[in-house]
């Protein structure tokens, strides 16, 4: 008995000895295997929150030393709400969601005709796509001599379809911003026709079948068995689509630079012009805050109506 | 029946072959007026088959003239390829550590990786900017690759893949002796092989047409990206639009052509993980 006892202990020990330090092994594996990762987001992305959040009650300039820095509380966020380019920008900056929308139904629509109506599928899908993929500013710098005020292809048709007074585009004050818009809508329509055409493979089969045998016609079939079927991309697309419209930069920062009269001023680049041209570190930190709030509370909306609003 | 199901077909992919190549104008001018003497560019009716034809001194002068091309052409093949390089390699080590190796916090600390998704880019530029000026960083290539090197996105896509090889695979290999390296290496990564691609494909992508973060952390001429080249060359050229649009098509053609070798892939991996930017 004893004898038995002294003879397995060891063994049972060399085992567990052997478990904790294969256990210790994986761990530490676990840990160099994402530690790139960790690192470079801690460093680039973790800190600059918190920094962010820490500048934004800050009063303080790039072109000043550190020691200039001087807390000022809430103050940046109380001028914030007074600051008519920012009030204006945030203006912008829900005119600018109707982007969202728009493009949905056109890509719906682009993507429900091309789905099973058509031939030569393969080539719709990378015509629509082209926008997306090209580079923004080459984009941008097209559609900049496109919308040319006198002399651009666009007014020219437009004149010669017998419009006196076309509209000055990017130009003019009250149509910078829908210019912009239609920018985007172009852009941004082969996005979510890809992403259509994915939620459509998904629609089982055999429901059309059912309302063909009951006679129902393509709009009833769109309306009763498409359109529900399909509302967990279409929410997907408008709280992506919102929130990249909170991002938009590139086209403004190449058009128009927030003019004209500040009419395409939108909260980003704001921001940026607030930050490294005018220098104002503190108070673009608070802009910074204003934004990472907004697009938080987008998400956090998602994780909820998810659940709620997806019809299934 | 099958008859009039063939006519509408056709009909319809008439409608959309008009709808599409309207939808494309904007590339075509751009394309055609590239070739285009200055002085033909504003013709009205719209010459959309040159008659004088200038295009290899449009190009030449883009490529070669004053504001070269082939210099910033460089600079982001460098920056592209490297950034796409590295951030593949950064993000299936995660990958792979976040859904096949066990050890301490794994779940939270992928949360807390996944949650910094969210953080819209602009709202972190200025401690960053900060940050690079501070270490160094700022005005050179490695800092701008390093900006896009850590992403949280492919490390959720390749996470996706790693998830569905059976576990039973790695307890086997294990069981032979295999450490975590070796079974990353020769088991998992051939497995996920076409994920890699797909977001190598969109990564390169992205990675060209940055323009945000080359404006913000590259000061010197020399050092500039080809988004932030083809501004600059439009503010220089202001008035000579065929140049400039010769300048817009080789800024936008290598794009064209990996989407097109790749466009498989790229279509799959958008629709797959609805992915963005």
């Amino acid at each position: 008995m004893s004898v038995k006892t002294e003879l397995t202990t060891p063994v049972k020990v060399v085992e567990k000895e052997e478990k904790i330090a294969k256990e210790k092994s994986e761990n530490l594996t676990g840990i160099l295997f994402v530690s790139p990762m960790l690192i470079g987001v801690s460093v680039l992305v973790l800190l600059p929150i918190f920094a962010t959040f820490a500048l934004s009650f800050a009063d303080w300039s790039f072109i000043t030393p550190l020691s200039q820095l001087k807390w000022v509380g809430f103050d940046n966020f109380t001028r914030l709400f007074e600051d008519t380019v920012f009030l204006k920008s945030l203006r912008n900056n829900a005119i600018f969601v109707l982007t969202v929308p728009i493009c949905m139904a056109i890509s719906l629509l682009i993507a429900v005709t091309i789905d099973r109506n058509v031939y030569l599928k393969g080539f719709f899908k990378v015509a629509f796509f082209m926008p997306y993929i090209s580079s923004v500013v080459a984009i941008a710098v097209v559609w900049q001599v496109l919308f040319h005020p006198s002399q651009g292809p666009i007014n020219q048709v437009l004149m010669s379809l017998g419009i006196e007074n076309p509209p000055l585009w990017i130009a003019d004050p009250n149509f910078a911003l829908i210019s912009i818009m239609i920018i985007q809508v172009w852009i941004s329509i082969g996005f979510n026709m890809i992403i259509y055409l994915a939620g459509l493979q998904s629609i089982p089969r055999d429901l059309y079948e059912a309302a063909d045998i009951d006679g129902a016609n393509a709009w009833v079939k769109f309306r009763h068995i498409t359109l529900p079927m399909i509302s967990p991309t279409s929410f997907f697309l408008f709280i992506t689509g919102i929130i990249s419209t909170f991002k938009v930069f590139d086209l403004i920062a190449v058009l128009t630079k927030g003019g004209p009269m500040n009419s395409t001023s939108m909260i980003v680049w704001n921001l940026y012009d607030t930050a490294f041209v005018n220098l104002k570190i503190g108070y673009a930190s608070a802009m910074a805050v204003v934004l990472f709030i907004v697009v938080f509370g987008i998400t956090v909306f998602q994780w909820i109506g998810q659940k709620k609003w997806v019809n299934y | 029946m099958a008859n009039s199901l063939i006519i509408r077909k056709s009909i319809i992919t008439v409608i959309m072959l008009v709808c599409s190549v309207l939808f494309l104008l904007p590339f075509v001018w751009m394309l055609s007026t590239s070739f285009k003497i200055e002085a033909d560019v504003f013709k009205f009716p719209i010459q959309w088959i040159p008659e004088r034809w200038n295009g290899f001194k449009n190009y030449q002068e883009v490529w070669f003239g004053d504001y070269p091309f082939y210099v910033y052409y460089w600079n982001t093949i460098k920056v592209t390829v490297i950034t796409t390089c590295v951030s593949v390699v950064v993000s299936a080590l995660a990958a792979y550590g976040f859904s096949k190796v066990k050890f301490p916090f794994g779940k939270f600390l992928f949360m807390i990786v996944l949650a910094t998704y969210m953080v819209p880019p602009q709202a972190i530029l200025v401690p960053q900017f900060i940050l690079f000026r501070k270490i160094g960083l700022f005005d050179s290539h490695f800092g701008l690759i390093l900006l896009g090197s850590f992403s949280v996105l492919g490390t959720f896509m390749l996470r996706q893949f790693f998830m569905s090889i059976h576990n039973d695979y790695i307890e086997a290999a294990k069981i032979d002796g295999a450490g975590h390296w070796r079974i990353f290496w020769s088991i998992a990564l051939p497995i996920v092989k076409p994920a890699i691609a797909t977001y190598g494909i969109l990564r390169f992508i992205w990675t060209w047409n940055d323009y945000q973060n080359p404006l913000i952390f590259l000061r010197t001429d020399s050092l500039l990206t080809i988004q932030i080249a083809m501004q600059k060359f439009t503010t220089i050229n202001g008035e000579f639009y065929s140049l400039i649009m010769a300048a817009a098509v080789s800024a936008i053609l290598p794009l064209v052509i990996v989407f097109i070798i790749g466009q498989k892939q790229v279509i799959e991996g958008i629709a797959l993980g609805g992915v963005k930017g």
